[in-house]
C-alpha cells in the first residue's frame, strides 16, 4: 500500500478536486504540467540554487542534547525555522513561483491565517518581481499586524476577507473566488498540502527537501538514513507533509501527526480534525473536517494561528484513517509550556504550531535508543505577543 | 417526461429565479416559489445554503449567511417544500454545494427530492467524473436531472463531454466569475454565445451570472434557450422584501 497520492489525485478516499467548472481550466492545466515542469532539470537547478542561497538550505539536523537527557531518547531538531522567513512555508512558495513562472503567469494570489505563508509568498513575488495580492481575514489582520506590515514592505497588496468568519477558511475562500475572477494570468499559491488535487501533491513535492535532508542528515549523524519516530504538528499538514514524505512507505518508521486541541477536544474550541471531523468536502479536497450534521463547516479553535483550520490536507486524513501514523492532540497549555521548555533547554524559542509537536514529548515514552526526529517548523519570533500574554513577560 | 424537459419544449425564452432558502426569512421559501410561479416565471432554483460558499459573489454570500443564521437546514427545507407540489407546477431545482448533500447522504437526498417532486439538482463542485462514477445511477433512479455548468474557459472537447452527459440543459456561465450582477456584456461575451451557439449542442443552454435586468436578460438569451437570475433577485428581496415579486418579475419583462 503507497500513502502517496494516485493517479486519479487520491489518497485512499481521500483528495481529488471537488471544484466548480470555473476552475477546471486552471487546475487541469497545472495537473497536466506539475510533475513534467517539476523534473526539467532547469527547474530543478534553479529550485536547488534557491533553496540554498536564497532560503539557506539544508537546514541543520540538530541533536537537541539536554532535551534528550530529559526525555531519555535521542532527539533530533529539523531545523525549519532557520529558513529565511522563519519557516518552512519558503520550501512550498519558492516552488510554486517558479511553476508560475513556467505556466507563464503574471499574477500571484495567496491566502493566509496568521501571515507565515502570506509572508513567504510575498517573498518570493518580491524575489521574482511578480505581482501579489495576499487575502487574509479581516480578525487576523488585526490580531497579527507585524506579518501584515512585512508583506506591505514586501509589495504585495493585502486583501481583507470579510465573510463569513473573517480568518482563514475565509481567506481562502476569497483566494478561489479570486482565481475564479482571473482564470488565464493568476496563479494560486496555495500554503499547504491542501485544496483540490493536484496542489495536495504538488506542496508535499516542495516540502519532502525537509525528510531528504534528514535522511542525508541521520545518516552523517547515527550511520542509519531513518530514524525510529518522526513527529510534526498538522494544521493543513505541508511541514508534516515534507518531514513524513520520504518516509511513509517504511513501516518501520513511526508517523506522528500533532493537532492542536485547543482548549480541549469536549470544550467546542478545539482544532484537532482527527479526533471532531468527518469526511466531508471543504476548498476542493475531500477529507477529515470539522462540520455540523447538516454539513456546514465549523470553526475551528486554536491559540496557534498556523492549526486554526476546520480541515486536513487528504494526505494526513488518510494516513489517520489507514492507521498509518498516530495522531495525538495536544492542548494550549500543553503546547505554551513545551514552547518555554525548549526555550529554556535548547535556547531556541519555537513558533507555537511546532511547540504542540514538542509537548508529545510529555505523552509518549520512546526508549532511550530510539532516534525521535521533530520537525522545528518554524520560528517563535512571530508568537512573541503571544507569549508574552501567556506567561505574564 | 421531466418537468425540465418539458419546460425546454416551449417556444419561449425561459426565465429562470434563484434564490437562497430561509432567506430573507426563515419561513419565506414556499410562499416566494408560488408567488414566482404566479407572475410567469418558467423555472426555480431553491438554493440550500452553505457556510463556503465559494463560487458566490458577495449577495449570495450575505444571503447564505443570513438563512444559515435564521435556522436553515437541509431537513426543514425538505418539509417547508413538502406540499409545494399541490400548488405550484413549473420546474423546480435544488442548487447548493456538495459538501450538505454529502452529508445528507446523496441517496437520501435524491430520494426526498423525488418525493418531493423536484425535477433537478445544481452542484457546482461536484465534478462530472466524480458524478458519472458514483451518483449518476441515483440521479437516474430517482428521476433526477443533473446540471453541469460550462465557463467561457471550457475548452470545445470539455463542452462536448459535459452535452454528452447532460439530458436536461447546459447552464452557461456568462464570464469568469463569481455570483453577482455586472455593466452587462461586452464583446468577447457575445463572442462566446456565438461560439456555443455554433456548437449545436444536444443541451438547449441557460445563461447564468451576471443576469441583473431586462437588458441583460434579453442580451443572454438571443442565442440561448433563457437565463437565471439570482443575485439581482436576492438584492431585490433584500430591499422590498417578499411582497413586491410581481413588480420585479415584470421588470424583467
Amino acid at each position: 500500500m503507497s500513502y502517496h497520492v494516485n493517479e486519479k489525485g487520491y489518497y485512499g478516499e481521500f483528495g481529488g478536486a471537488f471544484i466548480p467548472e470555473m476552475l477546471y481550466p486552471n487546475t487541469e492545466e497545472l495537473r497536466q504540467n506539475y510533475i513534467r515542469i517539476m523534473e526539467e532539470p532547469s527547474f530543478k537547478e534553479e529550485f536547488d540554487q534557491l533553496l540554498k542561497d536564497y532560503v539557506g538550505r539544508p537546514t541543520p539536523l540538530y541533536f537537541a542534547e539536554r532535551l534528550s537527557k530529559q526525555y531519555q531518547t535521542k532527539i533530533y531538531l529539523k531545523r525549519e525555522d532557520l529558513c529565511h522567513t522563519g519557516a518552512h512555508k519558503v520550501n512550498n512558495t519558492i516552488g510554486q513561483i517558479l511553476m508560475a513562472k513556467k505556466l507563464g503567469k503574471n499574477r500571484i494570489i495567496a491566502e493566509t491565517g496568521a501571515g507565515q505563508h502570506g509572508v513567504a509568498t510575498a517573498t518570493v513575488c518580491a524575489l521574482a518581481g511578480i505581482e501579489c495580492v495576499v487575502y487574509m481575514g479581516e480578525i487576523d489582520i488585526a490580531r497579527q499586524a507585524p506579518n501584515v506590515a512585512r508583506m506591505k514592505m514586501l509589495g504585495a497588496e493585502v486583501r481583507p476577507a470579510l465573510s463569513g468568519s473573517r480568518t482563514l477558511k475565509d481567506a481562502t475562500n476569497e483566494a478561489i473566488r479570486d482565481w475564479i475572477n482571473n482564470p488565464v494570468d493568476t496563479h494560486y499559491i496555495i500554503g499547504s498540502v491542501v485544496g483540490p488535487h493536484p496542489y495536495p501533491d504538488m506542496v508535499a513535492r516542495f516540502q519532502s527537501v525537509i525528510s531528504e535532508e534528514i535522511k542525508t542528515q541521520l545518516l552523517e549523524k547515527e550511520g542509519v538514513e531513518n530514524p525510529d519516530y518522526v513527529v510534526a504538528c498538522v494544521g493543513g499538514g505541508s511541514n508534516a507533509a515534507g518531514a513524513f514524505y520520504h518516509y511513509l512507505d517504511i513501516p518501520d518508521i513511526g508517523i506522528i501527526a500533532v493537532e492542536a486541541a485547543g482548549k480541549g477536544i469536549d470544550t467546542g474550541e478545539s482544532a484537532a480534525t482527527s479526533a471532531l471531523g468527518k469526511i466531508g468536502v471543504i476548498h476542493g479536497s475531500k477529507t477529515l473536517l470539522m462540520q455540523t450534521n447538516d454539513g456546514q463547516i465549523t470553526e475551528p479553535y486554536s491559540i496557534s494561528a498556523g492549526l486554526d483550520y476546520p480541515g486536513v490536507g487528504p494526505m494526513h486524513a488518510h494516513l489517520f484513517q489507514s492507521g498509518r501514523a498516530e495522531f495525538i492532540s495536544i492542548t494550549d497549555d500543553e503546547a505554551m509550556m513545551a514552547g518555554l521548555a525548549l526555550s529554556k533547554l535548547e535556547g531556541i524559542i519555537p513558533a507555537i504550531e511546532s511547540s504542540h509537536a514538542f509537548a508529545i514529548l510529555e505523552h509518549k515514552k520512546f526508549n532511550p535508543s530510539d532516534i525521535v526526529v521533530i520537525n522545528l517548523s518554524g520560528r517563535g519570533d512571530k508568537d512573541l505577543q503571544n507569549y508574552i500574554d501567556y506567561f505574564k513577560l | 417526461m421531466n418537468r425540465i424537459n418539458q419546460k425546454l419544449k416551449e417556444d419561449k425564452k425561459l426565465l429562470s429565479i434563484y434564490f437562497t432558502a430561509g432567506y430573507p426569512n426563515l419561513n419565506d421559501t414556499a410562499g416566494i416559489i408560488q408567488d414566482l410561479e404566479k407572475q410567469g416565471v418558467d423555472m426555480i432554483e431553491i438554493g440550500l445554503p452553505f457556510s463556503d460558499p465559494l463560487a458566490d459573489g458577495p449577495t449570495i454570500q450575505e444571503s447564505s449567511t443570513a438563512a444559515l443564521k435564521n435556522g436553515m437546514h437541509t431537513e426543514l427545507l425538505f418539509e417547508q417544500l413538502g406540499d409545494i407540489r399541490k400548488t405550484v407546477s413549473i420546474p423546480l431545482i435544488m442548487m447548493g454545494y456538495f459538501n450538505p448533500v454529502l452529508q445528507y447522504g446523496v441517496e437520501a437526498f435524491c430520494k426526498r427530492c423525488q418525493e418531493i417532486g423536484i425535477d433537478g439538482i445544481i452542484l457546482p463542485d461536484l465534478p462530472l467524473d466524480v458524478f458519472q462514477k458514483d451518483y449518476e445511477a441515483i440521479f437516474r433512479k430517482y428521476g433526477l436531472i443533473n446540471v453541469f455548468l460550462i465557463t467561457p474557459q471550457t475548452s470545445e472537447a470539455r463542452i462536448r463531454e459535459i452535452d454528452a452527459a447532460s439530458d436536461g440543459f447546459i447552464y452557461m456561465v456568462s464570464s469568469a466569475s463569481t455570483t453577482g450582477a455586472k455593466a452587462g456584456f461586452g464583446e468577447e461575451t457575445e463572442a462566446y454565445f456565438d461560439r456555443i451557439k455554433s456548437m449545436n449542442l444536444q443541451n438547449p443552454q441557460i445563461v447564468g451570472f451576471g443576469i441583473s435586468n431586462s437588458d441583460t436578460f434579453k442580451q443572454a438569451t438571443q442565442k440561448t434557450k433563457g437565463a437565471i437570475i439570482g443575485s439581482a433577485f436576492i438584492k431585490h428581496l433584500t430591499q422590498n422584501g417578499v411582497e413586491k415579486i410581481e413588480g420585479f418579475v415584470r421588470g424583467i419583462r
